[in-house]
């Protein structure tokens, strides 16, 4: 069950090259198992936070302070695209990370953010630009607030931002809704669908008897 | 001559006329853009395109204005996720809601060596669990050297699983693949898998439309893979997001089946995690017979409603593309995205010449990845690997492809070069024809069936600093292990510069 999200005040770290994949927040190698999770947070992002030899890039921002304490990613545009992996928004969390601000995200990613407790909130890539040109200029020291129930952001100079959110997941996040037990309250509809569909497309649901 | 923009960042506002504007065609180039000013429009039309029919027979319940609740029609479970979905299903008491609906086999974490030696302990183990948790809850699969087994999204097709019109989730984002056939078909992610596992249903935001327009005759040596490459160049690795894709034009009604499946593959690397093309003759063609494809007075029933199914001739799209195929030449990568693509005989782009200084950093960065000279010519870059597999381009009709250019050549010293068919039904075919003897004479690896190297989940790298020449679907760093460099061309692209040993043009090489 994802963690209820509301307010946030934190250090954020503007991460702005475009097209960050999913492969770039975790390589496939750390989600082959079954016990993953609880692993992953040190892996993430591992091919721009390490070098070769393992030693951390000195040059990768969250290996810097203040931003290695970063709870909020400003990105570029189209992070989280390429694969389904969850993996990548678990590696996320588990360093730390609750929310994640940019001008567009992979469609995949952005609802397996929801799915954790992690809100991505999309606006005008001039917002974002302001935004990472803000904290910037504070090398990392000004704080964004982010308040999910009035949707706006608050820059490290002050500059208020509002935000759209779709209201369904925005009241998912703010409760830390489990969407499996609430579709399973409507088991009946479901079945009723299916009842009826089994008259209209046979073919869909009789699929375990090959020719 | 055709001018495929080098390098986009992400962005479309040179194409896009921003919502609520006058729609704007472009009148040079390879593409034209049109924007629907209406905007989202999917449920207002008189005419409904093939999105809203499918989406509107799957409503189970209305959530909000534009979320629904989505009957789920087929479900398929691989190697890397699906054990896991199982048994996160059982920690929360429940049990799969429709095993029938549900259909498994390992592809991402098996060794393709001959007799799967060197699948790893942990493949090993997650086998072993798909197994197990398959078996107790009633799943079918499809396992290791069984005619069924291979990557999912070949057998899904291959079997008749995935049929036009029903909705398929798999937790994969190349799952748009299936949408070659007319289906809804859309990659998940492990929450999700477990939300259909429980209920047999996800909630779903319509997405906007996008109709991609291929009109023309496809020149020889151009592939499906490369038209469709050629658009991710065009309208970027993000111009699709938020949009389902639906290929059209007579380029798209002349492709083969297989060729259909490639095109909406590489959906997801212009960003849209759907794509699909309406059934027509050959749709019926390529399923009828199939194993799980209905047969006799349900198979006349089927079909009579597939027929209605594609998008009425005055459904409006929320953004329409139009592709000339005459102008597009084989396609290959550059860089580190799927949009960093050129024509085989252009030049890799040179950062000093773009202003933006974010874009100029960005290629420098991904030429510096992968080991490039800006304003070089990328034909005839030395390459060390060639991996011809993949949901992309494994299907019989590549590895054809691939075995007409490879047929009493050789590959060159110091390539190795790799093919992996997509299933072991793909693999028995090919073998009767031949295809084995012709790639192995010629110095190919012949392998099982297995997703590979297109992701390297089961050890199978590229190695560090390698060049690789892919079939594959991504080109992100590291995807084929750690500092390998990847570039993405067609199997017959991929076959040709095997043997020249770089970077090769296939028209060259006519017999």
């Amino acid at each position: 069950m994802p963690k209820p999200f509301n307010k946030l005040t934190a250090t954020a770290a503007p991460i702005m090259r475009s097209n960050i994949d999913t492969d770039v927040i975790i390589r496939i190698e750390r989600l082959v198992g079954n016990s993953v999770r609880g692993t992953l947070g040190k892996w993430a992002f591992g091919s721009l936070r390490y070098l070769p030899d393992g030693s951390e890039n000195p040059d990768f921002i969250l290996n810097r302070e203040p931003y290695r304490q970063a709870e909020i990613l400003v990105t570029g545009p189209n992070f989280g695209c390429g694969s389904s992996r969850e993996g990548a928004v678990w590696s996320l969390q588990e360093m730390g990370i609750r929310a994640v601000i940019g001008s567009g995200f992979g469609d995949i990613f952005f609802a397996n953010c929801f799915q954790n407790g992690i809100l991505p909130i999309v606006v005008d890539k001039s917002v974002v630009d302001g935004l990472a040109a803000d904290i910037e200029a504070t090398q990392g020291a000004g704080k964004v607030s982010i308040d999910l129930e009035a949707q706006t952001i608050v820059s490290p100079s002050g500059q208020r931002h509002t935000f759209e959110i779709d209201p369904r997941r925005r009241e998912g996040l703010l409760q830390g809704l489990d969407e499996v037990a609430l579709t399973l309250t409507r088991d009946d509809e479901i079945r009723a669908f299916q009842a009826s569909d089994r008259a209209a497309r046979p073919w869909i649901h009789f699929a375990r008897t090959p020719a | 001559m055709l001018v495929t923009p080098l390098w986009r960042d992400g962005g479309l506002h040179d194409l896009m006329p921003p919502t609520n504007a006058a729609p704007k065609r472009r009148s040079a180039g390879l593409a034209a853009s049109l924007e629907n000013p209406k905007g989202r429009t999917v449920l207002e039309k008189t005419g409904r395109t093939m999105l809203a029919k499918i989406w509107d027979q799957h409503v189970i319940a209305r959530l909000s204005e534009d979320t629904d609740l989505l009957h789920i029609d087929r479900h398929l479970l691989h190697d890397l996720g699906g054990s896991r979905g199982l048994l996160d299903l059982k920690s929360r008491g429940l049990e799969v809601h429709n095993p029938e609906l549900t259909f498994a086999t390992p592809d991402h974490a098996i060794s393709t060596a001959h007799g799967r030696a060197g699948t790893s302990k942990i493949g090993q183990e997650l086998l072993t669990a798909l197994r197990a948790e398959t078996s107790a809850s009633g799943i079918t699969m499809f396992d290791v050297d069984q005619p069924g087994q291979g990557i999912v999204h070949v057998i899904g097709p291959e079997l008749g699983l995935s049929l036009p019109g029903c909705t398929i989730v798999c937790g994969d984002s190349h799952t748009c693949t299936h949408g070659g056939l007319g289906a809804l078909a859309f990659g998940i992610g492990s929450s999700e898998l477990t939300h259909v596992l429980a209920t047999q249903a996800l909630i779903q935001r319509r997405p906007k439309t996008m109709r991609a327009r291929f009109e023309g005759k496809l020149p020889l040596g151009v592939t499906a893979k490369d038209m469709i490459l050629a658009l991710i160049g065009h309208v970027g690795a993000a111009g699709g997001t938020g949009y389902a894709v639906e290929y059209a034009g007579s380029a798209i009604r002349e492709l083969p089946i297989e060729g259909r499946l490639t095109i909406c593959n590489l959906s997801i690397e212009l960003g849209a995690k759907m794509g699909m093309v309406a059934p027509d003759e050959k749709t019926f063609e390529f399923l009828r017979g199939r194993p799980y494809a209905p047969h006799g007075a349900m198979w006349e029933q089927a079909v009579a409603t597939w027929r209605e199914l594609r998008s009425d001739p005055d459904a409006v799209f929320d953004r329409e593309v139009v592709i000339d195929v005459e102008k597009i030449i084989p396609q290959v990568t550059w860089g580190i995205s799927p949009e960093h693509v050129i024509g085989i005989d252009g030049h890799i782009p040179d950062p000093r010449a773009v202003d933006d200084p974010v874009r100029r950093a960005a290629i420098e960065a991904a030429l510096d990845y992968m080991g490039l000279q800006a304003g070089a010519p990328i034909a005839g870059t030395p390459v060390d690997w060639v991996f011809i597999g993949s949901c992309t381009n494994s299907r019989l009709s590549d590895l054809r492809a691939a075995a007409e250019v490879a047929r009493g050549r050789k590959v060159a010293a110091g390539v190795r070069a790799w093919v992996v068919p997509g299933s072991e039904n793909v693999k028995r075919e090919a073998v009767a024809e031949g295809l084995d003897k012709i790639f192995t004479d010629a110095g190919f690896e012949w392998r099982e069936p297995g997703c590979s190297m297109c992701l390297a989940a089961n050890g199978e790298v590229v190695a560090p600093g390698q060049r690789s020449v892919s079939t594959s679907n991504r080109n992100f760093v590291g995807r084929q292990g750690p500092r390998a460099r990847t570039h993405l061309a067609s199997p017959a692209s991929a076959a040709a510069s095997a043997i020249v040993g770089a970077i090769a043009d296939v028209r060259t090489m006519g017999r």
